[in-house]
């Protein structure tokens, strides 16, 4: 496949790899965190981590648009779901996402019309398609998704289509990972950054970390060659000793973003005052709603919601998941009363969670690097098979 | 912008990671008892975890026999007590939408399904059974030409439908129609086609591309406004495999990776024979119209339904005369060698990634859901 297949070419992966194991220092342990979702999700389906040294430790960061919906939210999106005149759209994996009284997909299963969509325009092509309907719109996700439904928002208000809504759940991701280093847990030496966030933000809202942090950031494109690239960026940084904002996904992001995009947010939604991430609790600013003007296409404003807040399950330790501070296998619950077909966290549904993506792909992996490592051989490496 | 509520005390799990896998597998083992939904959903149908849940819960359960026990794609029934000829019975159901969909139809596919089924356990087919559901408001211009295209298949295949029923249902009550089709086989070879008869060194074939039909059938439905050129690869498969059991006598068992794709299939042998499959992601045929539309959506071909592929296990000394048999005839011409069956991991399927690394093969969890971004 075309511009795929050049971006997971296993001689140039061993060929980067190489240089990754001449960038580290002996004795030193490094932990590279991967913000987003899709990062964690390349690295376990193609087994990136396989070709790492084991000096190096990617730690999954909170980029996981599905994992960080807090329960509450999800309860008010079943709420809007199960009413009769609705017909509620959602991206695939928020429907098996588990809320107070089961997911979106028993809500289904109850006779809720719970439609899934890949796109918020086809939840308002819906709306077009049924005049006599309530259509609204699971709005989820980081920068990468804000802007089709900023987009989707002034097309509806052009079409004056008035059955459409959106319950707006859209954060940011900035506020996050100054979250995350505050956080007391965690030491970091750098971060792969997110690569599609940026095609829309640019890389400038990324340079606090490098100045009042210290850390070094590549920011990142998805595939595996990317993500390997990504690394040896961050690698070369540590090793001069330089803590700057690198653009590995030159193809895509540009230093100052997409400015149209940002104007279609800017135009269609604000600020939050605060916001409840699943895990991470209220941070401030970090998240957006419909403007004023867009009232009329807000589900926020149109239904009334429960807006309750519930505490995640106990056993759930997704927030600890999502920071970072432990490894998916760590939460008591894995793999045991959480698993992909029966999720307690939202980080054992997404494919972009760790957890679903350490549980579907890599658990055989890691396990045979580390009896290797316990065995004293030297790390897995595999020889190309035509070699 | 700090977090205003402190996380909670951080309390990891006091197991090891390798105790904390060893749990994982020995649940991945134990035998479903009890199924925990109050409702079906659709991942019941999706012919993955929830599938086979449901199978063992409910199905088994209260249906439990000798016969049925193996869950193999047909039956085998030894009439007379013993002695002659064997035979496979299998049935299955098409409730696909759209009826129509480039490469084939509903009819078409509903007699192939069954053919298919049969012709895994080695059988000649004998004769089918049709059973029709009928939506009212269905066209009957349709039903015509599905019911044509049905003659069409049986009469290529040389397997007659030869027993049916119909049954009309209120509007709203079913997507225009459903069909149910079953069919008896002779079973005439020495040796028997078996998960039982695995063995660590053999060698796993596909016939041909993968996930054709499931992709075409996406695509077909018209929601994801893509525009792609792909047909579904509805086919009988019983001279095919007759082509390869005569070439070998070493085949172990074969299996028609149809609903949950190549992984589920290989997900079951694994778990029933306790061996382990490793996959090699660089041998594996995918059209690229296939492997750029999974791209997009975020799902992995290796799980997308076929209807025209099969999957055998062959001894490793019989590797080569397999792929030669299968790729002279025209439904097998892009087989290949795709897995290598080891005694590790147990009940796991591995994948050996184009890219250097390695992952695991799981079965599917709820439905394909496409990710988001």
């Amino acid at each position: 496949m075309r511009f795929v297949d050049e971006f997971r070419s296993g001689d140039v992966a061993r060929q980067i790899a190489e240089r990754i194991a001449g960038l580290v220092e002996p004795g030193r342990h490094y932990k590279v965190m991967e913000v987003c979702g899709g990062h964690t999700h390349a690295i376990y389906k193609h087994g990136v981590e396989d070709l790492l040294p084991p000096e190096i430790e990617l730690v999954h960061g909170p980029g996981c648009p599905v994992c960080v919906i807090p329960m509450g939210r999800q309860d008010d999106a079943i709420a809007i779901a199960e009413r009769p005149e609705v017909i509620f759209t959602t991206f695939g994996d928020m429907v098996r996402v588990p809320a107070s009284h089961g997911s979106l997909l028993d809500a289904k299963a109850r006779g809720a019309d719970v439609r899934m969509v890949y796109s918020p325009l086809d939840a308002l092509k819906i709306a077009r398609e049924n005049p006599d309907r309530q259509v609204v719109f699971f709005a989820i996700g980081f920068e990468t998704t804000t802007p089709s439904t900023a987009l989707t928002l002034l097309r509806a208000r052009a079409e004056g289509i008035r059955n459409f809504s959106l319950f707006a759940n859209h954060v940011t991701i900035i506020p996050a990972i100054r979250a995350i280093l505050d956080s007391p847990d965690l030491r970091l030496d750098g971060f792969i950054g997110p690569g599609h966030v940026s095609t829309v933000i640019g890389l400038r809202p990324y340079r606090f970390i490098a100045r009042d942090y210290d850390k070094p950031v590549a920011v990142s494109g998805f595939e595996p060659l990317d993500v390997l690239q990504g690394v040896y960026m961050v690698m070369r940084q540590l090793a001069s000793g330089r803590n700057e904002v690198e653009n590995q996904y030159t193809r895509v992001v540009r230093e100052e973003g997409n400015p149209r995009a940002l104007r279609a947010i800017a135009e269609t939604m604000e600020l939050r005052t605060s916001f409840e991430w699943r895990g991470l609790g209220f941070i401030s600013q970090s998240a957006l709603k419909l403007r004023d003007e867009f009232a009329d296409w807000d589900a926020e404003v149109r239904y009334e919601l429960p807006g309750v807040r519930v505490a995640d399950p106990k056993a759930c330790q997704c927030g600890e998941v999502l920071k970072g501070v432990i490894k998916p296998w760590e939460c008591k619950v894995f793999g045991t009363a959480c698993t992909p077909d029966r999720p307690i966290g939202t980080c054992m549904v997404s494919s972009e969670g760790a957890c679903a993506a350490y549980y579907n792909y890599g658990r055989f992996a890691r396990r045979r690097g580390r009896e290797a490592e316990i065995a004293g051989l030297e790390p897995v490496v595999r020889e190309p098979a035509s070699a | 912008m700090e977090p205003r509520q402190p996380a909670p005390a951080v309390a990891p799990s006091q197991r090891s990671e390798g105790e904390v896998l060893d749990a994982i597998e020995r649940r991945r083992r134990r035998p479903h008892v009890k199924l925990m939904d109050k409702q079906i959903t659709l991942a019941h149908g999706a012919g993955g975890k929830s599938s086979h849940t449901l199978t063992q819960t409910v199905f088994l359960k209260e249906l439990r026999n000798p016969l049925l026990e193996p869950l193999g794609d047909s039956a085998l029934l030894q009439p007379n007590g013993g002695g002659g000829p064997r035979l496979a019975f299998s049935t299955d159901s098409f409730v696909v939408k759209p009826l129509f969909f480039p490469g084939g139809d509903i009819g078409e596919l509903a007699v192939n399904g069954t053919i298919n089924d049969l012709a895994m356990a080695g059988g000649r087919p004998l004769a089918l059974s049709a059973a029709f559901i009928l939506e009212e408001g269905l066209a009957t211009d349709d039903l015509s030409r599905i019911a044509a295209s049905m003659g069409a298949a049986a009469e290529r295949a040389g397997v007659p439908v030869a027993t049916g029923d119909t049954k009309v249902v209120e509007r709203g009550k079913a997507d225009g129609l459903y069909i149910s089709t079953a069919g008896v086989a002779s079973v005439n070879r020495g040796f028997e086609l078996s998960p039982a008869a695995i063995r660590a060194g053999d060698r796993v074939l596909v016939s041909g591309t993968i996930g054709d039909h499931g992709m075409a059938i996406m695509i077909a439905r018209g929601e994801l406004e893509l525009e792609v050129d792909l047909e579904s690869d509805t086919a009988p498969l019983h001279e095919l495999v007759a082509a390869l059991l005569d070439a070998t006598g070493e085949v172990r068992c074969l299996r028609d990776p149809t609903r949950g794709g190549v992984a589920t299939v290989l997900n079951e042998l694994a778990l029933t024979t306790e061996v382990g499959i490793v996959l090699d992601e660089a041998a594996l045929p995918v059209r690229p119209e296939v492997s750029g539309a999974c791209e997009i959506l975020g799902i992995d071909p290796l799980y997308v339904a076929n209807e025209g592929k099969l999957v055998a296990v062959v001894a490793p000394h019989a590797s080569d005369a397999a792929l030669a048999a299968l790729r002279s005839h025209p439904l097998g011409r892009e087989a290949a060698v795709v897995a290598e069956v080891r005694p590790d991991p147990p009940g796991m399927v591995l994948l050996d990634t184009a890219f250097g690394g390695s992952r695991v093969v799981d079965m599917l969890a709820g439905d394909p859901l496409p990710r988001i971004c």
